[in-house]
């Protein structure tokens, strides 16, 4: 096995902040690489400068092993690198075809139909599905990462960078690209994964490299590692990673949602007669691929989301119903019933970034201060409790929300709308972009909550954790119910088939 | 039959400026600069290019060519233009200013800048700035030996003058150019998304001003037309009076497309001769004229509820890029 890269003592600083602090690192043709780290560990930051986006500070990259200079992006299709970017960079209103050879040097015209003949090829020998003429906008998730696979293959890469491939597929689709992966592989391309997956990494790559606080703290062949070790040496010191679940205790029904049905403006059901019951003391999933419902189920039970048709009905303490479809937030809390929310968008819907803590908080309670003055000293009190219960890291209250880590600006978030004590509260998607430590501190707040009665609904894209931390799981596919499952027994391999396939399973949990 | 022969010719004419300017307006925005200085780039096109002939001839004399003077007036009209958006794209791409400011205050420039260049010519001729007949016969109907003399056909088709021809051509090219060529590929994927085109090796920068510089000369061309044509080589006043505005009002009911740029550009000529030859009794000027704006605002209301996702704007527009922001 030859060396096609080598990275050595590569040291890249923004600001104040080192992103890389002399990294060196070999990948060889014919193995899959991967690339292993926490957000923030500086892996996407280190293949970048590969890909000619940034350019390093010191150190040297050799290609082949010639040492190269690369400049831009186009330096780097030169040598053969090529990287597929986690947030997709393909041009919404231009076909697949178009965007595979944007940029590309030529002649005076873009022969269209050479092109896509050419594209066909690529995803036979590799056992692509793609259509060369549909519009990046018509597609799938998936499709639009195949098409930046083929973009990177029909400019001839023999080196290939994914940065967080997996993060958006589902389980079936996760198996086909490591297929191809693998193709690649046996085709002596150098394959390189950026992920912070450990199953992922465990299942594919043939050597993995770790990544910690902007330096490569190990590099070990794949079969020499276990899913503990990888962990520690990711974070840095022992951890355990089992989330702790408890039976629900005495559940009783909290909130019925019935025939639930929304549309988007173009009259199209984003959620189309979605019926289920939300107990007290449980933690309900909510699983689907990207767009299936999620975000509109979560915003029409905090009425965030016009209802078309359904009904949404809270059960209180004394058992007296009350109907919350077609009522606004505030009608909702002028009813006396907590629901609270944490939002996908979290500096968009859930906090405003250049508000200070105590501002943020402010927003919840300012309503009920009397008279023409706003009360800052209570809410000010609850942000130092928070800070404190939290272990927030944070210059202080009267910092703007926005120069927090992402895990600090959850971590307000959630401790806010705990603190006003809600019956009901959904969460959606809390641990995005969150190192493993945050996300273990969301997983016990979530079950913190859900021990004190809290009947506690969370959208979550990592089966992994669905599976480990709720106590069922609706999948949701294409706006419908594909199935209410039982998270103790049921499989990731099942709750993939009901993500895609709609099918009808209900567990007696 | 007579009445819709005129009413169609006079159209194409009132159509001309609008086209000329919606086609530079489109131009810019498919490189994803939101400039609304086209009032601006057409007052400076106006007066320049009248000035060049005006200026051309006073050198000359009695001997002026009615060939060179229009060629003149073109090219430096379209100069003027370029010296606009060249002034648009320092501004918004190089030192990265508000793109909605930078427009408006190019239009207030552009205003004042041609109006004082139009009224210093007309001092400096004694009264009004005006050229000879030279060059007003270089820029009326043609006379195709042949073609113009048909009956109907040769009138619709064949006697305009030769900046109708130019501007129909611009829109053919652009409608090659944005659907055929690489570099129109190129260009479209920058105004949709720089960051991408960035990334795929794209010059983005030289894209945005070589974009906004042509389209700016050709909102000059425009102007050109105002002065030489409409206006037949004088300087009146306030002549654009807002045709600019209504042409970025067309790039919206045009959905940035040449090809319906085209077909818009004719409508509101249309409407707005409509009163010399449909008058209706009663009904003052003053109530046509105010038409072709009425239906400016019922296209911008109705078209702004589309929701397709191929006839919209390019999704950069209006947004400076950034390659550090990311």
């Amino acid at each position: 096995m030859t060396e096609v890269v080598r990275i050595e003592n590569i040291t890249k600083t923004f600001g104040t902040v080192t992103a890389n602090r002399d990294v060196c690192l070999d990948v060889r043709r014919g193995e899959i690489l991967a690339l292993l780290g926490e957000n923030g560990s500086g892996k996407t930051t280190l293949m970048n400068m590969l890909s000619g986006i940034y350019f390093p500070d010191s150190g040297k990259i050799y290609i082949n092993g010639e040492e190269v200079v690369i400049r831009s992006p186009r330096d780097a299709f030169a040598l053969g690198i090529g990287m597929v970017h986690q947030h997709f960079k393909l041009v919404d209103v231009l076909t697949a075809a178009e965007n595979i050879v944007l940029g590309m040097p030529g002649g005076l015209l873009v022969n269209r139909d050479e092109t896509a003949k050419k594209i066909l090829e690529i995803s036979d020998k590799y056992g692509f599905i793609i259509d060369p003429w549909k519009k990046i906008y018509n597609m799938s998730v998936s499709e639009k990462q195949t098409v930046e696979i083929i973009k990177v293959l029909y400019r001839g890469a023999e080196i290939l960078i994914l940065d967080e491939p997996t993060a958006v597929l589902t389980p079936q689709e996760i198996d086909k690209l490591f297929d191809v992966l693998r193709k690649m592989k046996d085709d002596n391309k150098a394959v390189i994964i950026i992920t912070h997956k450990l199953g992922e990494v465990m299942v594919l790559s043939d050597r993995v490299s770790i990544m910690r606080k902007g330096e490569c703290v190990d590099t070990v062949p794949t079969p020499d590692a276990t899913v503990q070790s990888l962990a520690e040496g990711m974070v840095g010191r022992a951890l355990s990673l089992s989330i702790k679940r408890k039976e629900p205790e005495n559940a009783t029904d909290k909130l019925v949602v019935s025939g639930l049905t929304c549309l988007d403006p173009t009259g199209r059901r984003t959620l189309d007669g979605v019926s289920f019951t939300l107990r007290t003391g449980e933690i309900m999933g909510v699983a689907g691929i990207a767009g299936s419902g999620q975000k509109e189920l979560c915003e029409s039970l905090t009425g965030l989301q016009s209802i078309h048709s359904g009904a949404v009905t809270y059960i209180g303490d004394d058992g007296g119903k009350t109907e919350l479809a077609g009522l606004t937030p505030s009608e909702v809390t002028g009813k006396g019933i907590r629901i609270a929310f944490v939002p996908e968008d979290r500096l968009g819907m859930g906090l405003v970034g250049n508000l200070d803590m105590v501002e943020n908080m402010m927003l919840k309670s300012y309503r009920r201060a009397k008279g023409i003055w706003v009360d800052r000293k209570t809410p000010k009190a609850a942000a130092v409790k928070l800070i404190e219960k939290l272990q927030i890291v944070t210059p202080g209250t009267a910092a703007p929300v926005r120069r927090m880590s992402g895990g600090n600006v959850q971590k307000v978030l959630l401790g806010r709308e705990i603190q006003s004590e809600p019956s009901v509260l959904v969460v959606a998607y809390p641990t995005r972009g969150l190192d493993i430590n945050s996300s273990y501190t969301v997983y016990d707040l979530l079950n913190e909550q859900k021990e004190n009665g809290v009947a506690v609904m969370f959208a979550g894209e990592d089966l992994d954790v669905l599976l480990e931390l709720c106590d069922r799981i609706l999948v949701l596919c294409g706006g419908k119910v594909s199935g209410i499952v039982d998270a103790r027994t049921v499989t990731k391999e099942e709750i993939g088939v009901l993500m895609t396939h709609l099918s009808k399973r209900e567990d007696a949990v | 039959m007579e009445q819709l022969i005129f009413f169609i010719t006079a159209a194409v004419v009132a159509a001309t400026p609008l086209l000329f300017g919606t086609l530079g307006e489109i131009l810019t925005e498919k490189s994803g600069n939101l400039n609304l200085g086209v009032e601006g780039m057409m007052f400076m096109g106006a007066a320049v290019g009248l000035s060049a002939s005006f200026l051309y001839e006073q050198a000359v004399g009695a001997g002026a060519s009615g060939f060179l003077s229009a060629v003149l007036a073109v090219v430096f009209g379209f100069l003027a233009g370029v010296l606009g958006g060249l002034i648009y794209s320092v501004l918004t791409v190089t030192l990265r200013a508000n793109q909605v400011v930078s427009g408006l205050a190019l239009t207030i420039m552009g205003v004042g800048m041609g109006n004082f260049i139009g009224e210093l010519l007309g001092l400096r001729a004694g009264g009004f700035a005006s050229v000879s007949d030279v060059t007003r016969s270089a820029f009326s109907g043609a006379r195709i030996p042949g073609l113009s003399g048909m009956p109907v056909i040769g009138r619709l088709l064949f006697s305009f003058d030769f900046m109708v021809y130019m501007v129909i051509a611009a829109a053919v090219l652009m409608i090659w150019f944005l659907n055929k060529s690489r570099m129109g590929l190129h260009l479209r994927a920058v105004g949709e998304d720089p960051a991408t085109a960035d990334a795929d090796g794209i010059n983005v920068t030289r894209y945005k001003y070589l974009a906004t510089c042509i389209g700016g000369g050709i909102c000059g061309l425009g102007g050109v037309y105002i002065s030489m044509v409409r206006s037949s080589g004088t300087w009146i006043h306030n002549c654009v009076g807002g045709l600019g505005w209504i042409s970025v009002a067309l790039v919206i009911c045009a959905a940035w497309s040449p090809a319906r740029a085209i077909l818009g550009a004719l409508l509101f000529g249309g409407l707005s001769v409509l009163r010399f030859y449909l008058p209706i009794q009663d009904v003052p000027a003053q109530v046509y004229n105010i038409i072709p704006f009425l239906a400016t605002v019922l296209i911008l209301i109705f078209t702004s509820v589309r929701q397709s996702k191929e006839r919209h704007q390019p999704a950069s527009c209006g947004v400076n890029y950034f390659r550090e922001e990311r």
